[in-house]
């Protein structure tokens, strides 16, 4: 028996093998956006035939942060903001697992906004979906970095004197090379959308608009949505940077004014996943790192046979 | 321990080679049947700023820096940015010879470069150079080496003279040279080489200071603490590293990353050192043998993934490598004072490894029982030394190295394992229940069937999700708590004891250590008995869990201990008062933390002033702080 059979497994397509079988039911408050990325991600999980055991999810903190707890598969609930380095070592050690990280907006663009920006730099092979509702819930509604400038709150009671944070052009400019953008309420755009983004070779950065219906009544997200891979109205080639930079920039100008576009911004297929550059260049072993721990023919160096000519 | 021995110091300003001509310097006398020790002593900086290493050569064994020296090769400062006495930093291009003199010993030979260094700058310099029987040679060592090659080849010809003057074969020197040295240098090296020897064999030699006779039982090797670690680390099958480069830490991370992709593992230098401590944790949990590490600022960002590995029971080790602080504090120089910050940083109550080893040899095998201790237990191992450790190089039996690797992943199960162990009724494996062995809940990874389960930073149940159940809150906490108490079980009942014991056994006096001071330590009672006190030490390698019975022994043998660490705050008699629950009146502690390490001088006096003679300590290097009793 492989060390991980699980990996590379065919189920039978059904959204209930990610279900967690007993308690706990999600925590979320009735008509949470977090709900619509739960649906989706188990929804693409199944249309690739994953398996729950060759599934890695690793979330934040928040309830965004909660989402490991209400799909099955392998989970690791980390910490503010640190999901991301977790998630792509673990990535790296075993490239044959599918690796999901998620957290808030707060989580992801906030406390851990170094590790989006390098880890999209890094191209990584896995895919980062950011629940951004523009307010952090679990701490009670305070201003987030995607909050709108003059938004209030009880940490902000004179208004956000802060332009909000633009997670699609910062994810472009550091180099994710699959960046969309969708929402809670398109659910089949947004499951389309998971299943490119874990196929996709690199690392796929999915701004999830979800609406907190608790904490933040008056964000825009309730407003309909524009598909742009549907309209004629917004034909741009999105494998083209300078386009898709355009595009983005339009995007988050217009969000806070009424109208939220939604759909796939990048793709950029050509690149190689950073796993792939360490292979090339000699950094990083052809076969999965973590599957020689449980090859008991695989005869280990040691220190002696290798370094002490140096030290002689 | 003898008189007989050289001890060789080479100053010169950083940038100047100081660091790598030593190093083949130090090999050489170790290939010559010789027992060495490195001591390194660096600014802040990458060029210029005065830099000396010195090496202590002997027929017996050393484990220490020794007091003082008796060999001089004062290059003078190349790199200087400061040439001149009002300058902030002082006259920076002679400082190389005037900080110096004052650990130079009476009878000592001086090598100076006229060619950059004017014994003019040091004020009385005759008078000091007759009052302490020094024996000054001066050359144009700058001018030797233009000549020949380039100006930084001036250090080749210091070696060169140093060898004449001190009757050292150069043929050992040679030799490491033509391994070390590409062809289109090693050429007018070798010229430098034999002229600077020719030129001082010329001068008549008025100094008695030679180089020591001796022979190796086994083959040797010279290594540093940092190699020693790194080395522990790939035999116990680490292939994972991430870091982000601080000093001293940086010196493991350097290694680890240029061997670590030919042994087929993978180094990450990643965006800061709380991701690369995340990186280990993520490597963990998907089944690779993983470290990080950092120093004491870095290390506090790190704490926060360290807390996420003892309550998810990741199993990883930490690389702790202190220097003075608080904050950045001073870079280059060494200090003990991070201990407490290692053993309770993070939030909640700590379960952890922690581990100080006090040589070379010992920062290989603990790197390895750390690595042991961390995939058996699950839980966080951190290895905690010093600048002074990390780069000291000393001769070992290459015998200490060749060792059987082991890549055991401890207590993870195979997918045969995982399919007949319970499982929680939504299918999801019972990583977190307690089996009866030890606190420890074998674990799967991910990518193995049916092993699946959520590891969280939040308090959870069996198989992982999160809940504030207060039954199941305790029932875990005492779990996770419970391993430490049967690892302290585990290592007491090796047979063989971390601490390490020196001295006579019916003595008056005790001195209580840790860490690097070790061979200093020992070094001070060896002359203490000498000197007719009945004195023995203990040095602790042992941090968490503590060796409270071993300690304790030792304290209640003796009639007062002396506390020796480089600290200014105590810390671990603080952690020896803490653990043992008493003995405030009988520790009192012997202190220094002015960034250089203690010689074994400052703790015999520091020894015979305080405890024996009950009198205050005179210098300002040291510091006694007597026990809460007096």
């Amino acid at each position: 028996m492989s060390a991980f059979s699980a990996i590379g497994e065919e189920t039978d397509k059904d959204q209930n093998e990610f279900t967690p079988g007993l308690e706990p039911q999600p925590t979320w408050c009735p008509g949470c956006g977090d709900f619509g990325v739960l649906k989706a991600l188990k929804g693409a999980a199944a249309e690739l035939g994953l398996s729950p055991d060759e599934m890695l999810l690793c979330t934040g903190i928040g309830c965004s942060g909660k989402l490991n707890s209400y799909f099955e598969s392998y989970g690791f609930h980390t910490i503010h903001g640190r999901s991301l380095p977790i998630a792509r070592a673990a990535k790296l050690a075993n490239p044959g697992l599918t690796v999901v990280a998620a957290g808030g907006d707060g989580d992801g663009y906030g406390i851990g906004g170094n590790h989006f920006m390098h880890s999209a730099r890094e191209n990584h092979d896995m895919t980062y979906i950011v629940f951004n509702n523009e307010i952090f819930g679990l701490t009670k509604g305070q201003t987030s970095p995607t909050s709108p400038k003059g938004h209030k709150s009880k940490t902000q009671p004179h208004g956000s004197a802060k332009e909000p944070l633009r997670p699609l052009s910062l994810s472009l400019t550091s180099g994710a090379s699959y960046i969309a953008r969708t929402a809670a309420v398109n659910p089949n755009q947004a499951k389309e959308i998971i299943v490119e983004a874990i196929e996709h070779d690199g690392f796929s950065h999915i701004d999830f608009l979800t609406q907190c219906p608790t904490w933040n009544k008056d964000a825009r997200q309730y407003v309909p949505y524009i598909d742009i891979q549907d309209s004629d109205d917004y034909d741009f080639d999105n494998t083209d940077r300078r386009e898709a930079s355009e595009m983005m920039a339009e995007t988050e100008d217009a969000l806070h004014e009424g109208t939220v576009l939604t759909g796939r911004y990048y793709v950029d297929s050509e690149r190689p996943s950073y796993g792939q550059e360490k292979r090339t260049i000699g950094e990083m072993p052809e076969e999965p790192l973590a599957e020689r721990y449980f090859d008991d023919d695989y005869e280990w160096e040691r220190s002696y046979d290798m370094f002490l000519d140096k030290h002689r | 321990m003898t008189d007989d021995e050289l001890i060789w110091r080479i100053a010169g300003g950083s940038g100047d080679g100081i660091a790598s001509t030593s190093q083949n310097f130090a090999k050489a006398l170790m290939r010559s049947g010789l027992h060495v020790f490195t001591h390194r002593h660096y600014p802040s900086r990458i060029r210029g700023g005065h830099t000396y290493t010195e090496i202590r050569a002997s027929a017996d064994e050393v484990e220490s820096r020794g007091d003082g020296y008796n060999f001089l090769l004062t290059l003078g400062d190349s790199f200087a940015r400061n040439p001149s006495e009002n300058a902030y930093y002082g006259d920076e291009e002679q400082k190389p010879l005037y900080e110096n003199l004052d650990e130079l010993r009476e009878g000592g030979v001086m090598v100076i470069d006229s060619g950059l260094v004017d014994t003019e700058v040091v004020e009385d310099f005759d008078e000091r150079v007759e009052e302490n029987d020094w024996h000054v040679y001066e050359f144009d060592l700058r001018s030797l080496a233009r000549e020949h090659g380039r100006e930084v080849m001036r250090n080749t010809a210091g070696v060169g003279v140093t060898c004449a003057l001190a009757g050292i074969e150069r043929s050992w020197i040679k030799e490491l040279m033509e391994e070390a040295m590409p062809e289109k240098i090693l050429e007018p090296n070798l010229e430098i080489l034999d002229e600077a020897y020719e030129m001082a064999m010329d001068v008549e030699h008025t100094h008695d200071v030679q180089v020591p006779e001796g022979e190796h039982d086994e083959e040797q090797v010279l290594l540093s603490g940092s190699d020693a670690i790194a080395y522990g680390a790939i035999d116990e099958g680490c292939r994972f590293i991430a870091g982000y480069p601080m000093t001293p830490w940086t010196e493991v991370f350097t290694i680890m990353s240029q061997n670590l992709p030919e042994l087929g593992g993978i180094s990450e230098q990643v965006e800061d050192e709380i991701a690369a401590a995340a990186l280990a944790l993520g490597a963990s949990h998907a089944g690779v043998k993983a470290m990080s590490g950092s120093s004491g600022g870095g290390f506090a960002l790190m704490s926060e993934p360290l807390g996420l590995a003892e309550m998810t029971e990741t199993p990883v080790v930490f690389v702790e490598a202190m220097r003075a602080g608080p904050s950045t504090g001073m870079p280059t120089k060494p200090e003990q004072g991070d201990l407490e910050h290692v053993l309770y940083t993070s939030q909640g109550d700590s379960n952890r490894v922690v581990f100080a080893p006090s040589t070379v040899s010992e920062a290989y095998t603990q790197t390895r029982k750390a690595f042991e201790l961390a995939y058996e237990y699950q839980i966080p191992a951190i290895v905690i030394y010093d600048q002074k450790l990390g780069g000291e190089l000393v001769n070992v039996p290459a015998s200490h190295f060749d060792e059987e690797p082991n890549a055991d992943l401890g207590s993870t199960l195979t997918e045969a394992e995982i399919a007949d162990a319970p499982h929680d009724a939504s299918g999801k494996f019972n990583r977190f229940r307690y089996d009866g062995e030890k606190g420890v809940s074998p674990r799967s990874v991910p990518g193995q069937k049916g092993g699946r389960f959520l590891a969280t930073g939040n308090e959870h149940m069996p198989a992982g999700h999160i809940s504030e159940d207060p039954e199941n809150r305790v029932f875990q906490m005492d779990r996770r708590m419970e391993r430490v108490e049967n690892i302290r079980a585990d290592l007491d009942g090796m047979g063989t004891s971390h601490q390490t014991p020196h001295g006579v056994s019916d003595a008056e006096y005790g001195i209580l250590t840790w860490g690097s001071n070790q061979g200093t330590v020992f070094e001070a009672v060896d002359r203490l008995n000498d000197d007719g006190y009945a004195v023995k030490a203990l040095s602790v390698s042992d941090m968490m869990p503590y060796p409270t019975e071993e300690v304790q022994a030792f304290i209640e043998s003796v009639d007062e201990v002396l506390v020796v660490e480089m600290n200014a705050s105590a810390q671990f008699r603080g952690l020896t008062q803490k653990e043992l629950g008493r003995y405030g009146e009988k520790l009192s502690s012997l202190l220094k933390y002015n960034g250089n390490p203690f010689e074994p001088a400052e703790i015999v006096e520091g020894f015979v002033t305080s405890i024996v003679e009950n009198d205050t300590l005179p210098g300002t290097e040291t510091k006694f702080v007597p026990a809460a009793g007096d």
